[in-house]
Parts: structure tokens; C-alpha cells; sequence
């Protein structure tokens, strides 16, 4: 399936390669880096390119491009997906993933990824089961094996492969037991020029950090599981036992894994905790233009809205703003357009404002359209759709884990149109 | 680094941008890297050489490690091959490993070398660590070395018999490597495919299946046994080997099956008044109504809750499977799921919006209720902004149009202006495809021909072209408000669209077009080629219906076209000339000339271009980029007549086998992985840490007599245990009876009367049985909670005559359930279940009997017991728990040297245990 990966940098050099199966010249590249090219953005450079003897795929994360290579047809998204977890496994490993931690730990890389595919097909892509495989690097680690000669590699195959739970590694011990759940909703939402809602969604996930000895088994009741639409589940999750009584029951893998996904259903109306009053204006006569905005918290069930920063990509014509903020720190970027407000949290006594004005090219037409404004906000110890979690039980160990659930609303993609 | 300033163009320049990334970590800080470049490489080769060489580990290692570096740059690492071989036996794990990568890399290209390490593998083939065993086997496979094709075949047969199913997993995988290698192989392997196809391991059955799929996706028949054990097992395989069966079951689906689909659209027709008898005739005049194939139901059944995955390939997978094979009324679940996968990353959006895109064309109604999640923000890139857009117009309707259109409106003001274009002509489409709002969409687009954004009034321009050619209607106004345009509007297709629509409809605007025309000749050498075109079909149609005032402009466009550059418009220019000019020489056709160029066009059809990419299969590259891949598989038209099901039947001889099969093949369907059906009842009882049912091993066909038809007069029943858990009671056993009429008379009313029951035993009976008409049988089932006892339970089996007395008494082995559990709990449990509670028995073993499928078999088929895996080839375990009280019962077979065996039981139940003791006994000493 997937034969070779290409990890490319953002000025376009090749910082790794490695192969599944016989060696592909590392030219097959220069297919890619003409679409990227063409694209201008890196953002638009389209995910399937193909070249007379290959297929590309690629994804873009952390200003990394990843690119695999492949021969014959295969589900697209297999790959991509793929790749994804690849980012995501090296992200659990080593903390961040960018060109230089890559290349720092290029050895430990080359064996998670020789132990995540084998020729071409996916092998082990659970977290928990590569790092009984091949230890993450830690400080502590590394000296220890330049003192003993020890090594980062495993030599007994994990037995979470062999078991029913192969999400879960074998012989976990702590002394702390402890089990986290964050319920985290992010409102999708675009709101047009006058202040109503065109579209709104809240979308929201549980993570969770379980740290747990043995092998507990653990039950998750909601209050009012019905406000949940469609859900997505970690493979451990008891899809049963949620069809017919909405629980969720699960053997839990070791350390931070995202339990659920979830969808609140369409009919509840959406509060939408914030508004944004609106006042930018651009003459056609005069090279300058007003501009004005004001946050403001609304329906936010009385807590207050925390980092909240509002960023706008102004149109073309405008060659520079000055502005002045009643809260927060503001930047304008003259070279990308872009404007970025820093508002920090929202005192509902005194609300922040950002006002001034716009210099435009000279003689240039005035832009056809207003700048969208994207929002984000946090809110804590709120869950917007109102969604709480009655109880967490534990079955199958004897002792008293400390359980904690945490909630938090946040703005996912927010847009004010003006 | 001191590459970036070189731009990656520079083919020539790559040598010396890489030598100079090589100089940073190399070993050579004085000289400079431009004049020790080659000097400092064959210094740090043979530095490496030395320390691969040292006797100390650590040197060796640190040496792997460099190495491995380079080869992550891209850098040829080869001429240290012999040096690295020689420590393919190294005992340092990590060492061994890299050793590995870099053979890997580089067998091919050293094929001697690489000969040497062979033996290594081979010796590893037989370590008893299975990771060493599955690595040997992974890497001997991975050296493309042809001359070791027999050395391959030999270890796949036998990895593909190993115990461990890890190992058979790289066996499997090993296929495709020695297939690509060798397609010479294809028949043997194709033996061993077939053979781990049959294997129960859900951690095998995605890689086998993959390369089934690489190396004969045609042989469909090998899929036929295993089909429904695949669906069966399906929740359970990890989720890449899911999206493989998947797609080989899409396929297997639409040759197997019958269409569901055409049954469903007369369905749809049929009258809701027409009267039942009406009816009726229709289905007789027709083909037999449909049925669908249970199989075909259990593949849909079994891959629903598979659109939960968090895997987005997976949730597509199932998406395409719905669609080509589910029938349509039940495709709408997929579409919450898709809509779902939009909140993901940027390429996830992409893939699953363009086949949204290609779905909603034919299927409007699935994402309808979804339109908002398809709005466009301005954060999008234009791929994803121009994919939503495609979906939102092929999703109008005349109830939302007028939402949509507003919508729209804010995109065509969008900065981003190659996404206000697209969404122009996504007004166009709206206004072609919905009469109602054709009015509006055009003085709407009209409105926007005064923007200032040239792209966007070229654009608008080309729409209202190919609107008003579909709308012959009186629009003379607009097309004098266009032909104003042509002084201030620059881009070519623009000027040309007007051009063009001035000319086809001269006759509404006699006055401007002459006018047009003038302006033209007299900026003619200065136009793009497509507006010269343009200009001289004006002029040619002028020319035909109002010669009078254009004659001498279309000569002299005519002789301005005979001596420009481009040859095309000499051509044009020549031929037109030909065509309408009269002389002595012209031809025939001049006659016709104002039916050529005045002919009715017929309109442009504004379509989607996702029209034609439903031959595609979704979900697949071939759909993505429009093109056949390489590799792809047509997908089959549903057949005319549904091949024999029966071929998916399992039989009983190959139950020994198809263990996991077998028990599908009776058990009721949409079971669940029973690692999901986790029974925390079970949980409590036994305080053990993880006991889950699971479902029977086998199912023995064995019935016992309950009636004999002598003494039944005439009814005969006999009844067996189908090792199900009953669905009337926790605590009770299933019994299924089958009544047989052996009369050539109708019995009445079968029911049961008076029962004897010891105490405590319960019994759930079977609804009476109206009547059971002459050499007609049935098969009812009860529950009946034996207490933990083999007790009989004596009742009374009553027609509408007769009433006999029966007993039914169950054999001990009837009175489990199997667990599963992992060998370190079993051990654990049996650690607790000692001395009372231990029974156990030498036993002398059949010679035939001691190999480890045959004592699973005979074990198995004597008691409702589940298979526990073991590490050990010569000790068997079994677990199970008692259907009434839960209480665990262990079985251990050990074979001893000699032919003797131990037989060891532990349980709470000490009687049960016994008379299982007893029971087993024989079995294992008979052959």
C-alpha cells in the first residue's frame, strides 16, 4: 500500500525519507513541489496529486508536509488517516513534532514508523502498544543507557497485540490512581451582519487522562444522553451496552486517549455566549476607513468568557490601521493583512473595544466586502449544551481511584460576517 | 541549514547542497567543507567501519544510529553493507533492529552480501519468542533477493501454521512481499491464503484479506466459507484491516447478491390506494417479490455500527458500502456520519467532500437536512470552499433556493476571488436547474456585471451567456447592457462571450450591433485570438441579415483576418470569406450560409462535474482523481439471478477447523464482539478482573430424543442445545425442540401441560403451537434454569388429544457458558481454586488425539467450553462459568511424556466438576 514517506519542510527540503518497499527516487517529489506552486498556499495544495508511475497523498501539519507514496489504488483516506495517526504518534512521543525534534531523534522516528507499517500496511498504530515496543526518549532514559548500554527497544511483543483489549498495556501500576474526563464543547458558528445566527452547531469531545492500575473497568453515565446526536467512539468503548441503556463502558488504554466524540443534535437552539458589535466602514472617496468593534458576553449561564482574542484578515487595500484598545493588545500585520487582538478576559462592566482607523491605498476602489471577524473564547466549568455526567464507576480493581471531570465550552470555528 | 538558500529546481545543484547538509554532523570541524567534502566522507565511512567492528555494543550501536541518520536523509549508505551484516546475530536488541532496517534497505542492491544473513533468520524463525519469530520472518521476507524465493515459500507455509497469531499476521503480509517478488508463486500462495482465511484471529483477518486483495482479488469463491465468519468478526479487527474487508465485501456483495434496489423503486411507485388484490396480481404478472439474501442483511447488519469508528476511513468504507450494496432506503444513516468527518482535518474534508459531491447528485434528499454544515467561512481553503459550494447547488431546491441565494450572495463578494467565480457559476446552475428563480439569479448576475472586479463581471458575463442561450426569451436589454461593457471589460473570454451573444442575437438589437462592430474593426489587431474569432463571427453574421450597413466593416475585418499571425484565424478568415461573400467561384453551401451561422445552438447543459464520477467506486482513489488508478477494481453489476447461497453454508466436518464459523452459522445474528458485550453481572460474581462471555467454540449437532414417534403417536420430538445464551433468562440454558408430524393428519394444538419440576428449577416454555400440519416439523426453544444440576425436568408435551411424558436432561456440558481470558488470569483464578475445589485424573491419551486441534475438539464438543490461549504447546486450557450461579469452571489438559495426559478441574461446583471429570475422560483416551 504505502510504499515510501517523504517529510518535506516549509522551504521545500526533504528532511527524511523512508521505504516500505523497493527504494522510490527521491524525485518524485518535484510532482509535489509543483503543485505547491501552483497552490501559492500551502493550505491549498491538494491532498491526492498524481504523477505518471505514483500517486502522492500528503497531509499538512505542523508546517511539515507529509508525503506518502503509493502505486496502486487505495482508499484515500486509509492513507491519510494514516498519516495523521503517524503525526499524532510522534506528537505523543516526543512532545511536539516540527523539523527539529524530528531530526533530533531520527533513529528513535525511523523505528516507530519501521513498526507502524510493514510493507506498506499498517502494523501497530495504538500508542500504548509502540511504546512497549520502543520506549519514548526521556533525559532520564537517554543517560541511563549511555551508562548501562541498555536500549530503547523492547523485546517481548506487547501483549496488549494478543489480547481483546489491545489498546491497553499489561501490568500498569501507579500509586496515585486517578481518572480525568474533560468535556470539551466548541461552538461552530457564522453570524451575519445584523447579529443573527445563520448557522450553529456545538460539537464536543470527552478526553481523558486515566491512570489507572490493572485492568479497571469503568462505566460513564450522562444526565441527559439524549442531547447527544451522533457520536464517534475510541475502539474501546462498549458500542452494545450505549445503543441500548446510553452508557458508556470501557477497559480505558493507559495515559490520554479521546474517549468520544460527539454531536449535539440540531434541534436544540444554540445559546451563543458572545456578540461582537460591528462598525467598519470604508469610503469610497477617502483613503481612510473606520473601524470599530465591540465584544460582549451574552447567555453565558453567568460565567465569564476567558481568552478571548479576535483576529480579522482585512482586505487588500488596506496598507495599515491604527487602532487603540480599551483592553488587550492588538497587532496588525501590513504584509499578511492580518489583524490579531489579544482581549484576554471580558469584565461585562467594561466592555473592550477596539477603535481607529484604516489607511487604504490611494485611488484604489474600496473593497467589496467587509473583513470577516473569527472569534475565539474560552468559558470554564461550562458545558453549553448543557450536558453533564452523572457518575463514573469502576469495576474489576478493588481500590478507590480520585476521579475528576472538568468542563469547558470553546469557540470552534466562530465567524462574524460585517 | 545551509541548503535552504538552494531551491530543490536545482537538480544539479542537489549533490552539493546535501554534501553540505552531510559536513554539519560529520566528525571533520576543521576542514572546510567545500574542499574536504570527499576526503571527510571516506574518513567517517571508515571510521564507522571500525567502530562496527569494535567488540563493545555501544560503539556499534552509536554507529547503527548514524547510520540509520544518513539513510533517513536519503544518503547511499551501501559500501558499508559488509561491515553492518556481520552483526545481523548481534544479541543487543536495538543493534539487531537497525541491522534490520539497513538490510532491508539495501539487500536488494548487495544480493551476495545478504546471503550471509539468511541463516541468522532461519535460526529465528524457530526462536519461541513470538516477536523474534514474526521480525525474522518480516525482514526475510523484506530482503528482495530472488534466490531466496523457496527459503520465503517454505517459512510463510510454515508461519502460517504457527500458534501464535501475531506470527501468522506477518505471515500474511509476507505474501504480498513474496508475491511482488515472485509472481511465479501466485498458485502456492494462493493455497496459503486460502488457508489463513480460515483462520479465527481477528488480528489475521485484515492482513489476509489485504493480500487476497493484492494477489487474486478474482478468486471470490475462497471468500464464499469465510463470509460470514468476516462479517461476523468484523467489529473486532483493528480498524485498517475493517476498511480492507470492507471494500473486498463491497465487491463480494455485488456478485453474490440480487439487486435491492429495483424492487425499492416500484415500491416507491406503487399506488397507496391501490387495493391489496391489485397488488397481488402486479407481484404475480412480475418477478417473485424480493427477499433479501440473509447474508446480504447480516454484511449490512454487521458494518453498521462501524460508522461510529473514530477512523474516518472506516466511516467512509462503510459510507460506500451503503451506498453500492445497502438498498436505498437505508442509506440515509451514512449521511449524519459524513457530515460528521467535516469537522476533521483539511484532507479528510477534501476526500469526503467530493464524494458528498458525487452522492448528492443522485441522492439530494440524503444531505438536504444538512445544508448549513456546507456554508462556506472564510477560513476555508479554496479547494474545501469550492467543494462545498459544488454540494450546496447541487442541493437546491425550490424550498431553499431563496436561503442559498442569499448565502451566496456573501461569497461572491469573498476576497477570495477565484471562489467568487466559482460561486457565480454555481448561480448560473441554480437558475438553469430551477425555473422559479431563473428571473432573479439573472438580474442579480446582471447587477454584478457593474462590479470592479474583473474576474467577477468575465465570469458573471459567461453565466448570463449560457443563461440566456437556455432562455431564448426576450432579453435585449441585458444584451445592450453587456454590449456596453465591451469598452471597459478586458478579459478575453468575457469580450468574447459578448461578442458572441451580440452576433447570435443581432436581430433583437439591430441598432448596437452594427455599432459593435465598427468599434471592433478598428480595435481588431489588438484582441486575444478568442476575441478575433468572435469578431469575425459578428461580422459574418452581420453581414448575413444586415448587409446593408456592415458590408464594407466585415470586408475589412476580413482582410485584417487574412493576414494575421495565427493561423486558425487565417483559416476562419478564409473560410468565412467562402462561405458569405458571393463570387463566381463560391460554391453551393453559400446558398445556405445564413442556416450555417444562423442555425438554433442548442443550449449548454450547466452541469455538475461530478456528473460522470459515479462509475467510479466511492471512497476510492479512482474516484478522487477521475481517472482509472492502477489497480483499480470495477465494481460488478448486481447479478440477474442470485448465484447458490448455499456455498456459504459451513459444514460440520470443516467445523474442526472453522471453529469461530461454525458457531455464527447458528448463533442468532448481529452478535456483538463479546469484548464489547462485556457482562458486568458475570463481572461481580466471580470478582475475577475480566470475564466476558463469549460465544460457543462449537456447536455440536448432536439431538437427543425427547419423543419417539411410536410412542407420540406420530409426534416425534427430539431437542438439542444450541449453546446460546437464552434470551428468556440469565440463569437458564437454551433448549431448542423440534416437533416432527409423522402423521398424515393435522396435530393440533401442541403445548405444554403439567410440569414436574424439582424445586428452584424454573422453566420458560414454548408458546403453544396452533397446528402442525402432515409431515410438516418445527422448532421451538425454551429456557429452562437447570439449577447447576443435571437434574431432569420432567413435563408433559400436550395435543389436542394426546399427552405424553417427557423428560429432558441436560448433559453436564450444556450447563456452561464459555469465558474468554487471558492465560495470566486463568492462572490466577485457578491459583484460587485450589484444593476442594480441585478434581483432577490421569488419563491415558490416543496416540491420534495429541495434537493441539484435536483435544480443542474433543473437548469442545463434549462441553460449552471457551478456548483460553495458551503460551505452551503441550497444556490446553478452558474456561467457562455455570449459566445458573456464574461460578468459574476451569479445565487443564497436560500432556505428559509418554501418552499420558492430566485432566485438572477447578471449580466452586465440585459436583459438576466431577462429572465433567468423568465425562472428559473417555473422550480424550478413546480415539
Amino acid at each position: 500500500m504505502i510504499h515510501s514517506l517523504f517529510l518535506i519542510n516549509s522551504s521545500g527540503d526533504i528532511f527524511l525519507e523512508k521505504h516500505w518497499k523497493s527504494v522510490v527516487s527521491r524525485s518524485v517529489c518535484d510532482y509535489f513541489f509543483e503543485a505547491q506552486e501552483r497552490a501559492t498556499e500551502a493550505e491549498n495544495v491538494p491532498p491526492v496529486i498524481p504523477t505518471p508511475h505514483h500517486y502522492l497523498l500528503s497531509v499538512y501539519r505542523h508546517k511539515i508536509f507529509f508525503v506518502a507514496v503509493i502505486q496502486t489504488e487505495v482508499p484515500p483516506l486509509f492513507v491519510i488517516e494514516f498519516l495523521h495517526r503517524v503525526v499524532d504518534t510522534f506528537q505523543d512521543y516526543f512532545g511536539v513534532c516540527s523539523e527539529v525534534v524530528l531530526k533530533d531523534n531520527v533513529v528513535v522516528v525511523y523505528e516507530v514508523l519501521e513498526e507502524m507499517l510493514d510493507n506498506g500496511f499498517p502494523l501497530a498504530t495504538e500508542s500504548n502498544i509502540l511504546k512497549e515496543l520502543i520506549k519514548p526518549p526521556t533525559i532520564l532514559r537517554t543517560v541511563v543507557n549511555t551508562i548501562t548500554g541498555s536500549t530503547n527497544v523492547g523485546d517481548q511483543l506487547p501483549t496488549g497485540q494478543l489480547s481483546v483489549v489491545p489498546w491497553r498495556r499489561t501490568g500498569v501500576k501507579y500509586t496515585n490512581n486517578e481518572a480525568y474526563f474533560d468535556v470539551i464543547e466548541e461552538i461552530d458558528a457564522i453570524i451575519d451582519k445584523s447579529g443573527s445566527t445563520i448557522t450553529a452547531e456545538i460539537q464536543g469531545v470527552i478526553d481523558a487522562c486515566v491512570k489507572l492500575t490493572g485492568m479497571p473497568d469503568l462505566t460513564l453515565s450522562f444526565m441527559n444522553p439524549r442531547l447527544l446526536d451522533d457520536v464517534s467512539f475510541h475502539p474501546c468503548v462498549r458500542f452494545k451496552r450505549w445503543e441500548s441503556e446510553r452508557i458508556l463502558s470501557f477497559i480505558p488504554p493507559d495515559g490520554n486517549f479521546r474517549l468520544l466524540s460527539y454531536h449535539v443534535s440540531a434541534q436544540n437552539l444554540v445559546a451563543i455566549p458572545v456578540y461582537v458589535k460591528h462598525n467598519i466602514s470604508f469610503r469610497d472617496s477617502s483613503s481612510l476607513g473606520r473601524f470599530e468593534i465591540t465584544v460582549g458576553p451574552k447567555q453565558t449561564m453567568g460565567k465569564t468568557l476567558e481568552g478571548v482574542m479576535v483576529t480579522s484578515q482585512m482586505p487588500k487595500g488596506v496598507l495599515n490601521m491604527s487602532l487603540t484598545s480599551s483592553h488587550g493588545m492588538h497587532v496588525f500585520d501590513p504584509v499578511t493583512k492580518l489583524l490579531s487582538w489579544d482581549v484576554g478576559k471580558i469584565n461585562p462592566q467594561k466592555l473592550p473595544s477596539l477603535k481607529g482607523t484604516m489607511s487604504l491605498q490611494a485611488g484604489a476602489f474600496k473593497p467589496d466586502e467587509n473583513p470577516t471577524i473569527n472569534l475565539q473564547f474560552k468559558i470554564q466549568q461550562l458545558a453549553i449544551s448543557g450536558l453533564k455526567v452523572n457518575r463514573l464507576d469502576m469495576y474489576g480493581e478493588k481500590y478507590k481511584p480520585f476521579k475528576g471531570i472538568k468542563y469547558m465550552t470553546k469557540a470552534g470555528k466562530f465567524q462574524v460576517r460585517t | 541549514m545551509s541548503s535552504n538558500s538552494l531551491g530543490y529546481s536545482e537538480q544539479g545543484g542537489e549533490t552539493v547542497s546535501e554534501l553540505g547538509q552531510e559536513a554539519v554532523p560529520t566528525t571533520a570541524p576543521s576542514a572546510s567543507p567545500a574542499f574536504g567534502l570527499f576526503s571527510s566522507d571516506t574518513k567517517r565511512n571508515e571510521d564507522l567501519k571500525q567502530m562496527l567492528e569494535s567488540n563493545k555494543d555501544s560503539a556499534k550501536l552509536d554507529a547503527m544510529k548514524r547510520i540509520v541518520g544518513m539513510i533517513a536523509k536519503g544518503k547511499n549508505e551501501s559500501e558499508l553493507f559488509p561491515s553492518v551484516v556481520k552483526n545481523v546475530a548481534s544479541k543487543n536488541i536495538e543493534i539487531k533492529k537497525l541491522v534490520y532496517v539497513y538490510l532491508m534497505r539495501y539487500a536488494e542492491e548487495q544480493q551476495d552480501l545478504a546471503l550471509l544473513s539468511i541463516s541468522t533468520f532461519q535460526r529465528a524463525l524457530k526462536d519461541p519468542n513470538q516477536l523474534i519469530r514474526a521480525s525474522a520472518l518480516r525482514v526475510l521476507s523484506s530482503i528482495r533477493v530472488p534466490i531466496i524465493v523457496p527459503i520465503m515459500m517454505l517459512s510463510i507455509k510454515e508461519a502460517a501454521a504457527d500458534l501464535s497469531p501475531y506470527v501468522r499476521k506477518n505471515a500474511a503480509h509476507a505474501i504480498q512481499k513474496l508475491y511482488s517478488l515472485d509472481p511465479e508463486q501466485k498458485e502456492m500462495l494462493i493455497e496459503v491464503i486460502e488457508k489463513l482465511l480460515k483462520d479465527k484471529s481477528t488480528l489475521v483477518a485484515g492482513s489476509v484479506v489485504m493480500s487476497f486483495e493484492e494477489v487474486c482479488p478474482d478468486r471470490i469463491d475462497l471468500i464464499h466459507k469465510n463470509y460470514r465468519k468476516l462479517c461476523n468478526l468484523l467489529v473486532d479487527v483493528e480498524e485498517w484491516g475493517q476498511v480492507v474487508i470492507i471494500h473486498m465485501m463491497t465487491r463480494y456483495a455485488r456478485t453474490q447478491f440480487v439487486s435491492p434496489w429495483k424492487e425499492d423503486e416500484e415500491y416507491n411507485e406503487k399506488n397507496f390506494y391501490e387495493s391489496d388484490e391489485e397488488q397481488k396480481e402486479k407481484n404475480l404478472k412480475g418477478k417473485k417479490p424480493y427477499a433479501m439474501d440473509p447474508d446480504h442483511r447480516l454484511l449490512i447488519r454487521n458494518t453498521k455500527p462501524l460508522l461510529q469508528s473514530r477512523n474516518a476511513a472506516v466511516v467512509m468504507a462503510v459510507a460506500q458500502l451503503y451506498w453500492h450494496v445497502a438498498p436505498k432506503s437505508e442509506i440515509g444513516i451514512v449521511s449524519k456520519s459524513l457530515v460528521r468527518l467535516l469537522r476533521s482535518n483539511r484532507e479528510v474534508q477534501y476526500i469526503v467532500l467530493q464524494n458528498i459531491a458525487t452522492m448528492s447528485i443522485q441522492r439530494k434528499g440524503l444531505f438536504e437536512p444538512y445544508l448549513k454544515s456546507f456554508y462556506v467561512r472564510s477560513t476555508d481553503p479554496t479547494m474545501i470552499k469550492t467543494l462545498k459550494l459544488e454540494i450546496l447547488t447541487n442541493l437546491a431546491n425550490e424550498a431553499n433556493i431563496s436561503t442559498l441565494l442569499r448565502e451566496f450572495q456573501t461569497y461572491v463578494k469573498s476576497q477570495d476571488k477565484q471562489f467568487a467565480a466559482a460561486t457565480i457559476q454555481a448561480i448560473g446552475r441554480c437558475a438553469t436547474n430551477i425555473s422559479e428563480v431563473t428571473d432573479t439569479c439573472l438580474n442579480g448576475l446582471v447587477c454584478l456585471l457593474s462590479n470592479r472586479d474583473e474576474i467577477v463581471v468575465a465570469e458573471s458575463v459567461v453565466v448570463i451567456k449560457k443563461l440566456l442561450q437556455t432562455q431564448p426569451a426576450h432579453h435585449g436589454e441585458i444584451i445592450k447592457h453587456m454590449a456596453k461593457l465591451l469598452d471597459n471589460i478586458t478579459v478575453p473570454v468575457a469580450r468574447a462571450s459578448i461578442l458572441w451573444l451580440i452576433g447570435e442575437y443581432c436581430e433583437r438589437v439591430p441598432k448596437i450591433a452594427p455599432d459593435v462592430l465598427r468599434k471592433m474593426a478598428k480595435s481588431f489587431t489588438s484582441e486575444d485570438d478568442l476575441v478575433k474569432l468572435q469578431i469575425l463571427n459578428l461580422g459574418a453574421k452581420l453581414y448575413l441579415t444586415n448587409s446593408k450597413q456592415t458590408k464594407f466593416l466585415t470586408q475589412y475585418i476580413l482582410n485584417l483576418g487574412k493576414y494575421d499571425q495565427s493561423y486558425d484565424i487565417r483559416d476562419r478568415t478564409r473560410f468565412i470569406r467562402q462561405l458569405i461573400v458571393p463570387n463566381e467561384k463560391s460554391g453551393a453551401l453559400s446558398k445556405y450560409a445564413k442556416k450555417i451561422f444562423l442555425a438554433q445552438k442548442p443550449a449548454p447543459l450547466l452541469e455538475s462535474p461530478f456528473k460522470d464520477r459515479d462509475h467510479f467506486q466511492l471512497g476510492t482513489l479512482s474516484h478522487t482523481l477521475n481517472t482509472r488508478a492502477t489497480g483499480y477494481l470495477e465494481l460488478s453489476n448486481w447479478p440477474e439471478v442470485a448465484p447458490d447461497p448455499s456455498v456459504r453454508n459451513v459444514d460440520a466436518i470443516e467445523l474442526v477447523f472453522n471453529l469461530e464459523a461454525a458457531s455464527i452459522a447458528v448463533t442468532t445474528p448481529a452478535i456483538l464482539s463479546p469484548s464489547l458485550v462485556a457482562d458486568l453481572e458475570g463481572l461481580n460474581l466471580s470478582s475475577s478482573s475480566v470475564i466476558d462471555v463469549s460465544i460457543p467454540v462449537f456447536v455440536p449437532m448432536k439431538t437427543h430424543e425427547l419423543l419417539h414417534r411410536m410412542s407420540g403417536k406420530g409426534l416425534a420430538a427430539h431437542y438439542h442445545f444450541p449453546r446460546q445464551p437464552c434470551i428468556y433468562g440469565d440463569q437458564m440454558v437454551s433448549v431448542q425442540v423440534t416437533l416432527t408430524n409423522t402423521t398424515d393428519e393435522k396435530i393440533e394444538n401442541i403445548h405444554i401441560g403439567e410440569r414436574k419440576l424439582p424445586s428452584d428449577m424454573r422453566m420458560h416454555e414454548f408458546s403453544p403451537i396452533e397446528s402442525l400440519e402432515p409431515e410438516g416439523s418445527i422448532t421451538v426453544s425454551m429456557g429452562i434454569d437447570f439449577c447447576d444440576s443435571t437434574q431432569t425436568a420432567s413435563l408433559k408435551l400436550c395435543t389436542k388429544d394426546n399427552h405424553f411424558s417427557v423428560n429432558i436432561q441436560p448433559p453436564v456440558g450444556e450447563l456452561l457458558l464459555p469465558v474468554i481470558m487471558s492465560e495470566r488470569d486463568f492462572k490466577k483464578e485457578k491459583g484460587k481454586l485450589t484444593g476442594m475445589n480441585e478434581t483432577s485424573a490421569s488419563v491415558t491419551v490416543a496416540p491420534q488425539n495429541s495434537t493441539r486441534l484435536v483435544i480443542v475438539q474433543k473437548v469442545v464438543n463434549v462441553a460449552n467450553l471457551g478456548v483460553v490461549p495458551s503460551g505452551e504447546d503441550n497444556i490446553h486450557r478452558f474456561a467457562a462459568k455455570t449459566v445458573h450461579s456464574g461460578s468459574l469452571m476451569l479445565v487443564t489438559v497436560e500432556l505428559k511424556e509418554g501418552s499420558t495426559a492430566r485432566l485438572i478441574i477447578n471449580t466452586e461446583k465440585t459436583v459438576i466438576g466431577s462429572i465433567l471429570l468423568r465425562e472428559l475422560k473417555p473422550v480424550l483416551s478413546q480415539g
